[in-house]
């Protein structure tokens, strides 16, 4: 008696003596009466409007095709940053998060069984603690955007005040991810302008702007637009003296060079760990960086969820298990201090085996490479006629690119007829800034690379 | 008991470093190198790093210290894995190949739109063929999980009531007592007020209790169906009709579909707004923790509210669209998990219709039939004497489900979510999925049955398991201690 439509390679007990069996068992004859208790008038009454299944080799030619005509440069042929960027992603990060004991686990809710993941994960928030100079990081949130935004809500928590200070050179996505975090729990999100001649913060008006409701200002180090904000420790200072804090958004291969956000005066790290081993992949799974310090009271404001290392029961082993969990929705449901559960933790493991790697001698040579190959970009751009870059300085690796005859829009559409995507016009979020457009390069851009660029860019100046 | 789980002694990456080893060389190209000179000497006195402490290994070490983790990690592809609803199924192998080789990874999210159709014409089939399913036509694949779904979900609540002037007076959101922890700090999270309403004795909504509290301050209800308990709230529209009439919206929970695809839509029944767990009920996987993908499905109405940019579809050329006034905004950036959803999209396609629907039926006689096995003197199993349990069931021990636990781990199996749902005592929550053959169905039950046993006769032989995996029982309380917690090396 055939009781499915298909006996499928997934399903063990579709072949149909064996679902047979199991309904006899039952006593039942039919799949169907498996449902008898849903009522006839909440059931669908036709097939799902889906196509039939497909073989697996059918499916890889079928996506292969579909994606034929999708440009996919290279890594040395993309010059987008803001967010997401392109570096060398190295083959033994790929190994290790194709390993099926990680990436087909559960969360391990059953420490005894999980102490690989658990030892990887809290050795993420090791590495994360050391870059950052903080004393604690939970083991990774969905994005830097969400970070911010649950960082937002954090500081709101300790200060009970209902206000964030945030500033305009921050990534838009994230500030409108902030906003919808904030707004959420009734907290303003006040905006403030920069100095639109360097590009960088403006301390005289954001200074006007805190205040004694101010929970915290977020800004960036380096900001959305590359440069480095030289008066970070004095923007802490400012939080502090308030009785705000400072929560620092970053990208934390600019810790190759700037020093931990900790010791200017950062109260909350978030950030982007996706160029940490990660692929840009159209933009996710992406690593939301959060490192907090302050203490115990601190800690258990903190979302996410946090590995602690400890002794089994018998004393006689190092283990690793998932602590502070009162903090979370599982336990303290309304009164959690997030909804996040699921985060990104696979992807955390490769930024842990991307920093394994490059080790400290490695990492600080990457932040060499990224300024050599980003300065020599802005500097060869600089030369084209009627181009301005760099616009602002000092920079790490994005940079600003001002177009004084020709149009960063028209730019930006034509550059993948050289092969090549770049120049992200910046008019759409920046009004005054819609005669340029934001360039990044990396260690993965040779001089050739570049050059290819700048040779590019200038035939689409010269052709109006 | 022959099971072994590898024990190594593995140190942490720190205690493995040595000076002046790496595990990486980078490009150098010495031409460039001079054309710019000393670009350290450009960044501000004040911001430069003094030192760098991170762990110095090289390759083959770092490639034995992970291979080591993995072998002390529990997995689907390791063994029977039935957390409850948690839908621990099998994630084919070639979502993995594909994934691996494809050329999306290359893409940048801000490439231009025209070069990326295909990928595109891609996520809004799958966002198409996923709204079918929910019966519910408007989606967003934004949201990177299933909780932050329905942090989504309930702010479009909030922005339809915002919308319509009543943000003031409709502030209470009602949440069956049997709800995933994940409801109520979602719906918290919004602003809005909890109401937890309780289960009746056969583990549904209590209907009465909803007419009590639903009024002029509802604005919405958020409901799992089947509940967490493994059965379908057969009040469904009953319930659904209470909260529309009292003028509030009705939210899914997506976490147990996994029971009703190609059978009931939530969208047909009466739900407004839905989540779906691509990483639970599309067989792309969990990651020890993650990546997921928590799409969002609503009514047309509904749709204007959806996070932006959505996608949209003009019978010609798809693009990301931002001129949404309405919308609730961003939840993260960028346009979602591609990867997990482009491994949904994979998922449905090797199914097809019949095959979805046959798996949700499979998964449902798993459940039924594993059941059917457990010995009564140790399980309680009241509620289900008189009807069939979906995709999991929930077993009250009437031992410590804890030390059942831990006993089974010994036995090469993970066992159930236990202590959850809090309506039950000592409950263990158990999805076994349409992986498992009918051979390991009857083996875990075997097992289930033992631990139980050992756990009702010998206390203190179930007090020290487990034995068998990587590490013996762990020190949860030392580990939380605010004298002894750690977090960081």
């Amino acid at each position: 008696m055939l009781v499915l439509n298909l006996s499928k390679p997934y399903q063990p007990n579709s072949a149909p003596n064996v679902t047979t069996r199991m309904l006899r068992a039952l006593g039942l004859n039919t799949i169907e009466e498996l449902y008898n208790d849903i009522p006839d008038d909440a059931k669908l009454n036709r097939p799902l409007n889906i196509p039939e299944g497909k073989t697996e080799g059918e499916v890889e030619r079928l996506i292969e095709e579909t994606l034929r005509q999708d440009l996919a440069p290279e890594p040395h042929q993309c010059f987008l940053g803001g967010g997401i960027w392109t570096h060398y992603v190295p083959a033994l990060v790929d190994e290790v998060i194709s390993r099926s004991e990680f990436y087909t686990a559960y969360t391990p809710y059953q420490a005894e069984a999980s102490q690989g993941m658990l030892q990887a994960l809290y050795e993420y928030q090791s590495l994360i603690c050391d870059l950052t100079g903080m004393e604690i990081a939970n083991s990774s949130m969905y994005d830097w955007a969400s970070a911010a935004g649950e960082a937002g809500r954090m500081a709101v928590r300790i200060t009970r005040r209902r206000k964030i200070v945030a500033l305009r050179n921050c990534g838009p996505q994230r500030l409108d991810t902030l906003k919808t975090y904030c707004d959420a729990a009734g907290v303003d999100v006040v905006v403030v302008d920069y100095e639109h001649k360097k590009g960088c913060i403006d301390y005289s008006t954001l200074k006007e702007k805190v205040d004694d409701e101010t929970a915290a200002i977020y800004f960036e180090n380096p900001n959305y637009f590359g440069v480095f904000e030289e008066q970070a420790e004095e923007i802490c200072k400012l939080a502090h003296l308030k009785g705000a804090l400072a929560i620092v958004g970053l990208d934390p291969t600019s810790l190759s060079v700037v020093k931990p956000p900790a010791e200017y005066g950062a109260d909350i790290v978030v950030g982007e760990g996706q160029p940490l081993g990660l692929y840009p992949n159209y933009g996710g799974p992406l690593i939301g960086i959060f490192a907090a310090r302050g203490g115990q009271k601190v800690f258990r404001q903190m979302p996410g969820r946090i590995i602690g290392e400890t002794l089994s029961k018998n004393g006689e082993r190092r283990c690793y298990t998932m602590v502070m969990q009162t903090r979370e929705q599982h336990i303290r449901r309304e009164e959690a201090t997030s909804n996040i559960c699921t985060n990104e933790a696979l992807c955390a493991v490769a930024a842990s085996v991307y920093l394994a790697m490059l080790g400290s001698s490695g990492l600080m040579e990457l932040g060499r490479r990224i300024m050599e190959s980003s300065h020599y970009a802005a500097k060869k751009l600089g030369e084209i006629k009627n181009v301005e870059s760099p616009r602002f300085t000092p920079f790490f690796k994005d940079f600003v690119v001002r177009f004084l005859q020709a149009d960063p829009e028209k730019i930006y559409r034509n550059l993948p007829k050289y092969g090549l995507v770049g120049s992200q016009p910046l008019g759409k979020d920046f009004p005054e800034l819609s005669d340029s457009a934001l360039f990044s390069a990396t260690e993965v851009h040779l001089k050739k690379d570049i050059d290819f660029l700048i040779h590019s860019v200038s035939k689409e100046v010269e052709d109006k | 008991m022959k099971y072994r789980q590898a024990r190594w002694d593995e140190p942490l990456l720190i205690e493995l470093s040595g000076e002046g080893r790496c595990g990486l060389t980078l490009p150098f190209d010495p031409e460039l190198s001079r054309e710019v000179g000393d670009v350290l000497e450009t960044i501000p006195k004040n911001l430069r790093r003094a030192d760098i402490r991170l762990p110095q290994v090289a390759q083959p070490q770092i490639t034995r210290h992970y291979i080591r983790l993995s072998q002390m990690n529990y997995s689907v592809d390791s063994g029977t894995y039935p957390l409850g609803s948690c839908t621990m199924k099998h994630n084919p192998k070639i979502i993995q190949r594909i994934l691996a080789n494809t050329k999306v990874r290359k893409i940048h999210p801000e490439q231009p739109d025209e070069y990326t159709q295909g990928l595109m014409k891609i996520l809004f089939e799958l966002g198409t063929m996923l709204a079918e399913i929910v019966g519910l036509p408007k989606f967003s694949l934004q949201p990177a999980a299933g909780a932050q779904g329905e942090f989504t979900g309930v702010l479009m609540i909030r922005a339809w009531l915002k919308d319509r002037g009543q943000l003031n007076t409709r502030n209470e959101i009602l949440i069956p007592d049997t709800a995933h922890g994940t409801n109520p700090a979602s719906a918290a999270m919004a602003g809005f007020k909890v109401i937890e309403i309780p289960s009746t004795e056969d583990g549904l909504v209590d209907v009465e209790a909803i007419k009590a509290v639903a009024g002029r301050s509802t604005a919405g209800m958020m409901m799992t169906v089947p509940n967490t308990l493994g059965l379908f709230e057969k009040h469904i529209k009953e319930v659904i009709n209470i909260i529309h009439e009292v003028g509030g919206l009705m939210y899914y929970d997506g976490a147990n579909l996994n029971a009703l695809i190609g059978r009931v839509r939530p969208g047909d029944i009466g739900f407004d707004i839905a989540h779906l767990n691509l990483h639970k009920t599309f067989g792309t996987p969990h990651g020890g923790g993650g990546p997921g993908a928590g799409p969002v499905f609503s009514t047309e109405e509904l749709g204007e509210y959806l996070p932006k940019p959505t996608l949209e579809f003009d019978g010609q050329r798809y693009r990301w669209c931002y001129d949404r006034p309405k919308s609730v905004g961003r939840v993260r950036s960028y346009f979602g998990n591609i990867s997990v959803l482009l491994g949904a999209y994979i998922y449905c396609l090797l199914m097809g219709r019949d095959g979805l629907k046959d798996a949700s039926a499979l998964a449902t006689l798993a459940a039924n039939y594993l059941m059917s096995k457990l010995d009564r003197r140790y399980f309680d199993l009241h509620y289900f004497l008189n009807i069939r349990c979906k995709h999991e069931f929930v077993a009250s021990a009437k031992v410590s489900a804890l030390e059942v636990a831990k006993l089974m781990l010994d036995y090469g199996v993970h066992p159930p979510t236990i202590y959850f749902p809090i309506t039950v005592p000592e409950a263990m929550m158990i999805e076994p999925t349409e992986s498992e053959s009918v051979e390991e169905l009857d083996n875990y039950a075997e097992v289930l049955n033992k631990a139980a046993e050992v756990a009702s006769k010998d206390p203190k032989a179930a007090a020290e398991a487990p034995h068998n995996t990587a590490t013996p029982r762990v020190d949860e309380v030392r580990a939380s201690h605010p004298r002894t917690l750690k977090v960081r090396w």
